[in-house]
């Protein structure tokens, strides 16, 4: 039998300090919070599960989590597509595709509430550029005061953030396929629909698949933007789960009921997850069995 | 299926000064199985990619049964490649992969289905038909793509370009010969370009040996053999390669070194019109020991025994040479008497043969 060592643990002991004080605790805090009603720090009643019960009755709450996915699923399916295409008709060598690159990485690199800013300006009806130049084209645009318009201007903002973050990871799934394919293809008689469906979209997925999970966290976790853009209206029409969270714990200090959303919202995101990671094992394990 | 002419055909790529492709002219007959034999780097894949329309070249044309297709896109050439890595469509299943050039051209159903079935009974793919390609070996990948090739029934020639690379060696020796049963099931016109001799002497019914951008012989593997028409061609065919031994002209005889050797009159005449610098080449398996005749006199260096023959390295006129011996040949002392068959010895001026 091997003898058994303790110092082991000695050795782990500072990383478990470390998570336990970053994540654990927290985590435990925000537990101990949503089974009790916290009327003071030295009043608290346990209340079991009523908070969670509250907030999954909260037609609030229901709101937020259907803009919310409506808000993910049109983003994605928008800048998938977007991306791929931006990536295709990228230059595949040279100054050109150098250039292309920098300028296309760029909204990449701006913090998101500076995007909510420059977004909140530009749409403005006063000093806007596009807001000025929606209204001369005979629109009523007001991001302000349409939900429509504050929808749409949330969407194209994200998708002007994001959108290139696809077309780079495209770009190096499209360069990572050898010539010879596209010999090939040419050689077969492919069309260019036939080329990009059996030989670029292939070849791309694994990289596209790890787009579409990173674009999808994000963009349910989405809070920054549309609070600098539109404070989650007019009314709440862009309030998303976030912000709402945010409005429960900081705005109204509801700490039990907002400890409960986010233990739900924290179960939905890995809930998710896993489902993308299942997924995309089985797609890759597919590959290789065939 | 078709004749290819290529006229005047050469090849820079932007930017180089040199030739890629130096202008040369020649036919590749219909039907015909040709190997296109060269080290890296000699243009093989170059004109490989020009008959097939992947490359344009810089001048020259190429003509398919006489009509000029130079300038055509390869889709509207009736060629068919294999390449060197297999290239397969993941997504699609074997029988898809091998229908795939023939429903780009639109071919009816009923027909990709016949063509389909019968490459892949000759290929031995129809137990496979209805897999995922993206689960198979290199070698049943590469096996699809020869599929690719040859499922076209109307292709002018099928162009392999190194094929086999990825292949198992003893996998390659069954591919090689279904390829060659293929083509005389077939009649399709082939070539196939290789830097390995031995599949292209095997292979082909004409070898084509190319060298810094050009074609240096094109004819059987036993013309190679025999009468190499460059000394590249010589060295490179044949292992070990052809002796090649700097010699002079002097009246009747050549000059090695301080030895020299006779010859006839008229090959004699011959080479005294060159007025160049001389090449004398012969192989390894044409010179013998001998007591009497026409001999030259070398130092041996080693005999070593290859099992089915015995090979000999001796010192002639400074220069070392190589003589292939019967099994049970001995040498006992550390000088022999080496005789040159007339008829297989070559002489070269400047790289090519002159007499």
């Amino acid at each position: 039998m091997k003898p058994i060592n303790n110092k082991a643990w000695l050795l782990v002991l500072p990383v478990v300090l470390c998570v336990a004080f970053s994540a654990v605790i927290p985590l435990m805090t925000v537990v101990n919070y949503s089974v009790q009603d916290i009327l003071s720090p030295e009043q608290k009643v346990f209340v079991g599960t009523e908070w969670f019960k509250t907030v999954l009755r909260d037609p609030e709450l229901h709101g937020a989590l259907l803009r919310q996915i409506i808000f993910s699923a049109t983003v994605l399916a928008i800048e998938i597509p977007l991306g791929i295409m931006l990536a295709l008709a990228l230059p595949a060598a040279g100054w050109r595709s150098s250039l292309a690159l920098v300028l296309l990485a760029m909204p990449l690199l701006i913090p998101q509430n500076v995007v909510g800013t420059i977004w909140q300006i530009y749409g403005r009806t006063d000093i806007g550029l596009g807001g000025v130049a929606l209204h001369a084209l005979g629109t009523e645009y007001n991001y302000a005061s349409n939900s429509l318009h504050a929808w749409l201007t949330v969407v194209v903002m994200d998708v002007w953030h994001w959108t290139p973050l696809i077309a780079l990871l495209a770009f190096a799934g499209l360069r990572a396929i050898p010539e010879a394919y596209y010999q090939a293809a040419r050689i077969d008689g492919a069309s260019r629909w036939a080329v990009f469906r059996y030989i670029q979209l292939p070849k791309m997925r694994g990289v596209l698949l790890i787009g579409l999970l990173l674009r999808f966290m994000d963009s349910f976790m989405i809070y920054t933007e549309p609070f600098v853009l539109t404070g989650g209206g007019p009314g709440n029409a862009t309030t998303f789960l976030s912000q709402y969270l945010t409005q429960k714990a900081v705005g109204q200090f509801d700490l039990g009921p907002a400890a409960a959303f986010s233990l739900v919202y924290f179960l939905i995101i890995l809930l998710a997850c896993f489902v993308f990671y299942t997924l995309l094992q089985q797609s890759q394990s597919a590959d290789q069995k065939g | 299926m078709a004749k290819i002419e290529l006229v005047g055909l050469g090849h820079k790529y932007p930017g180089n000064a040199d030739y890629s492709l130096q202008p040369q002219t020649m036919t590749w007959q219909d039907g015909g199985a040709y190997a296109l034999l060269g080290p890296s780097g000699c243009g093989k894949t170059t004109l490989l990619n020009i008959i097939s329309g992947l490359l344009i070249p810089s001048e020259g044309q190429v003509l398919f049964d006489g009509c000029d297709v130079t300038r055509l896109p390869t889709e509207q050439r009736n060629i068919a490649q294999v390449f060197q890595f297999p290239v397969i469509y993941d997504t699609m299943t074997v029988f898809d992969n091998l229908a795939f050039p023939l429903r780009n051209r639109k071919l009816r159903e009923p027909e990709v289905k016949s063509r389909v079935q019968e490459i892949a009974e000759i290929l031995d793919l129809t137990g496979d038909l209805k897999r995922r390609a993206a689960g198979l070996s290199a070698e049943e990948k590469q096996i699809i793509s020869l599929g690719r090739g040859l499922v076209r029934k109307d292709v002018a020639a099928v162009l392999f370009d190194e094929p086999l690379t990825v292949i198992d060696p003893h996998v390659k020796w069954l591919l090689r010969r279904q390829l060659k049963r293929i083509h005389q099931q077939l009649k399709l016109s082939l070539i196939y370009v290789t830097h390995d001799q031995i599949e292209a002497l095997t292979f082909a019914d004409q070898v084509v040996v190319m060298y810094e951008g050009q074609v240096v012989q094109m004819g059987t593997p036993q013309d190679l053999f025999e009468t190499p028409a460059h000394t590249f061609v010589g060295h490179f065919i044949g292992s070990p390669g052809m002796n090649l031994l700097p010699c002079q002209l002097e009246g009747q005889s050549i000059r090695l070194g301080t030895q020299t050797l006779p010859i006839d009159s008229a090959l004699a005449g011959k080479l005294a019109s060159i007025g160049q610098p001389l090449t004398l080449g012969i192989r390894p398996e044409f010179i013998q020991l001998a007591e009497d005749g026409p001999t030259l006199d070398a130092e041996v260096l080693r005999l070593e025994d290859l099992g089915t023959v015995k090979l000999l390295t001796a010192q002639l006129a400074g220069q070392t040479i190589k003589i292939k011996l019967g099994e049970h040949a001995s040498v006992n002392s550390d000088r022999v008497r080496l005789g040159f068959t007339p008829a297989r010895t070559m002489f070269y001026a400047d790289g090519r043969r002159v007499a």
